[in-house]
């Protein structure tokens, strides 16, 4: 009997455990909404959008109507992911779950083509209606989104104006890189990862004006790369990021491993936060006008 | 062959590794370049790659593998139970959340000793654990029993605390805490592990008279004067300087501690004082193949050592164990 009791005492314990962690995690989450009697007609505005996508959730914030969008990931709210982290801080922000997406009644749900099938799967099978962005893989395709975006939240002028001033903007950088001398540039990140000559930051290079490392090693989306190979392949200028302040990972070490550090002192050094290329946003041409400074300044250099 | 003529071969199998752990990576870099590169700081580029990136590797592979053999070595010859290993007994997994936990709290980016100092506190209440529970017999069972205990609570809570990191990336290093490997490591990790290291071995040193007078029993090695009291402190600390230290910097490598005085302990007769070293050097010897290994078999991959040495090693100690069962022995 007394061997019983402990059991069943340290079943409760763990339970109590359990529902403390949960009631610890929840107090950040948004609160459920009444389920709407009438969603939106068709062709009216969407009143109530919810984002679960980093990329989508940045999109949305630039053109949604005040109280439109009613939550975004909780990615949107990480300085180092979000150029838009500020913003994100007076939404709620959802965990990308179906069953906390569905308790918010949204008449929109924004997901990005990469977010988990089973997700979106699900949602659909509750009967909302879910769009799906894929991410811009160069910069031309950010004009694009930003219209499409603007399109589905019923913001066409909004998204009309910001296109074409994206549009007026890439022509002038694209101009000024064309008589550049191409210095040879390495972007390398977390991992080792170097995206690769498709990628939207390998267009963000070829706009300012560099040359990509990356068609060296053979890279079409991306791949890992070994310190050495980024060594020997003696870049002119290193463009990595930097390791995050807060949670340490071994993952970003390589960003400060003394190899990296004597190539960067010796050649050029350039920080681009992982932010500016993870999405195609507006934020990704003001990048490009760094790099392509940072550029101009090498060249003056030389 | 004789005790000097084994360890005279294993510590040029060692030397011989270390120069393929140098001279081979994902940069085709010719012999004579490398060399030049190497000791007379020739090439730019070149010189980066030998003297930051390769060769801190290639100490850390020596290290890494003399520690994991040394403890296991000496642990087996205290616990006299052939399954006492860092990693089986739950010190690696302790170690690696010690490092953890250094790690996510910022402690390691305030002050760079924090990260092995963790380690070894982890590795410290690990190894106490176990030499409690098990006692000075080390029974079989209460070695096991304890060890996957200790080791799968270790191996939760890293991965509870990575989990909870603010760093994306920190998730998908459980795998590295758990599996270990010497990519991207420099001379600063170097530093770090090689007073531990050092300290370690110092404190291992003087204990293998002991642990021979130990194999003839308790009452016979108190009789010779041993205190097997001081003999189990002093093996517990030199074991969590070793394991903590490794751990830190490389991650939980598996079954080295196993493997490598068990390979050799027939060789050297069985007496710990003699097994001890040669485990440190067969060790070493493991963990510098496994890591060439894992370059040649996929260098853009970081394939961890711990997979290499599970994968070459399992079968190898099931042979030995069919072996032994064979030969009655």
């Amino acid at each position: 009997m007394k061997r019983r009791g402990a059991g069943f005492a340290s079943l409760l314990w763990a339970g109590a455990f359990l529902m403390g962690a949960a009631a610890a995690g929840a107090h950040d989450m948004p609160a459920p909404a009444p389920r709407s009697s009438s969603p939106a007609a068709a062709g009216e505005a969407p009143r109530r959008v919810v984002s679960i996508n980093l990329c989508t959730d940045q999109l949305a914030m630039l053109l949604a109507a005040p109280g439109q969008l009613i939550s975004v990931s909780m990615l949107a709210r990480d300085p180092r992911s979000s150029v838009m982290a500020e913003e994100a801080q007076a939404l709620p922000i959802n965990h990308g779950l179906a069953e906390q997406v569905f308790l918010l009644n949204p008449d929109l749900v924004l997901a990005g083509t990469f977010t988990s099938a089973a997700t979106v799967g699900m949602l659909e099978r509750l009967g909302l209606r879910v769009e799906r962005l894929a991410p811009a893989y160069d910069l031309e395709e950010i004009a694009a989104l930003i219209r499409r975006m603007g399109g589905l939240l019923g913001r066409e002028a909004q998204a009309e104006a910001m296109a074409a001033e994206f549009e007026a903007d890439l022509a002038v950088l694209r101009a000024g890189a064309a008589e550049s001398t191409r210095p040879r540039a390495a972007l390398y990140e977390a991992n080792g990862y170097a995206p690769g000559e498709k990628s939207l930051a390998a267009d963000l290079l070829r706009t300012a004006g560099f040359a990509s490392v990356a068609a060296e090693f053979g890279l079409d989306y991306g791949g890992f790369v070994p310190l050495e190979l980024l060594v020997l392949a003696e870049p002119d200028v290193v463009i990595a990021g930097r390791p995050r302040a807060e949670g340490a990972a071994r993952g970003e070490e390589i960003l400060v491993h003394p190899a990296l550090e004597a190539l960067r002192a010796r050649r050029g050094v350039e920080v681009l936060p992982d932010r500016d290329w993870i999405c195609g946003l507006p934020a990704t041409l003001r990048a490009a006008g760094r790099l392509e400074a940072a550029r101009r300044a090498l060249e003056v250099g030389k | 062959m004789s005790y000097g003529g084994l360890m005279a071969a294993l510590a040029a199998l060692v030397a011989a590794l270390f120069c393929a752990s140098l001279l081979i990576g994902p940069g085709a870099i010719g012999l004579a370049d490398s060399l030049d590169a190497l000791l007379r700081g020739r090439g730019e580029a070149v010189t980066l790659v030998m003297r930051e990136i390769r060769l801190p590797r290639a100490l850390l592979g020596v290290m890494v593998g003399a520690a994991l053999g040394a403890s296991g070595a000496a642990l087996q010859g205290f616990l006299r139970n052939p399954l006492a290993e860092p990693g089986l007994i739950g010190v690696s997994a302790m170690a690696s959340l010690g490092a953890v936990i250094s790690l996510q709290t910022g402690l390691a980016a305030a002050f760079a000793l924090a990260l092995p100092l963790a380690a070894l506190a982890g590795a410290l209440a690990a190894a106490l654990l176990i030499l409690v529970m098990a006692g000075p017999r080390g029974a079989a069972l209460t070695l096991i029993l304890g060890g996957v205990a200790i080791s799968a609570l270790g191996g939760a809570a890293s991965a509870l605390v990575l989990s909870l990191s603010p760093n994306p990336f920190a998730a998908a290093e459980i795998v590295f805490w758990t599996m270990g490997s010497l990519a991207d490591r420099s001379m600063v990790h170097v530093g770090l592990m090689a007073p531990f290291f050092l300290i370690g071995l110092a404190l291992l040193a003087p204990l293998g008279r002991g642990l021979d007078a130990l194999t003839l029993g308790e009452d016979a090695a108190e009789a010779m004067g041993v205190s097997l009291r001081r003999l189990r402190l002093t093996l517990v600390a030199a074991t969590a300087a070793l394991v903590g230290s490794a751990t830190a910097v490389a991650g939980g490598i598996g079954f080295v501690g196993l493997a490598a005085p068990h390979l050799l302990r027939r060789a050297v007769g069985g007496a710990p004082s003699r097994l001890i070293p040669a485990a440190a050097l067969g060790g070493a010897v493991l963990v510098l193949a496994a890591d060439v290994a894992v370059r040649v078999i996929a260098p853009d991959r970081d394939l961890k050592l711990g997979v290499m040495t599970a994968l070459v090693g399992a079968p190898f100690f099931l042979h030995l164990i069919a072996r032994a069962r064979r030969e009655g022995l």
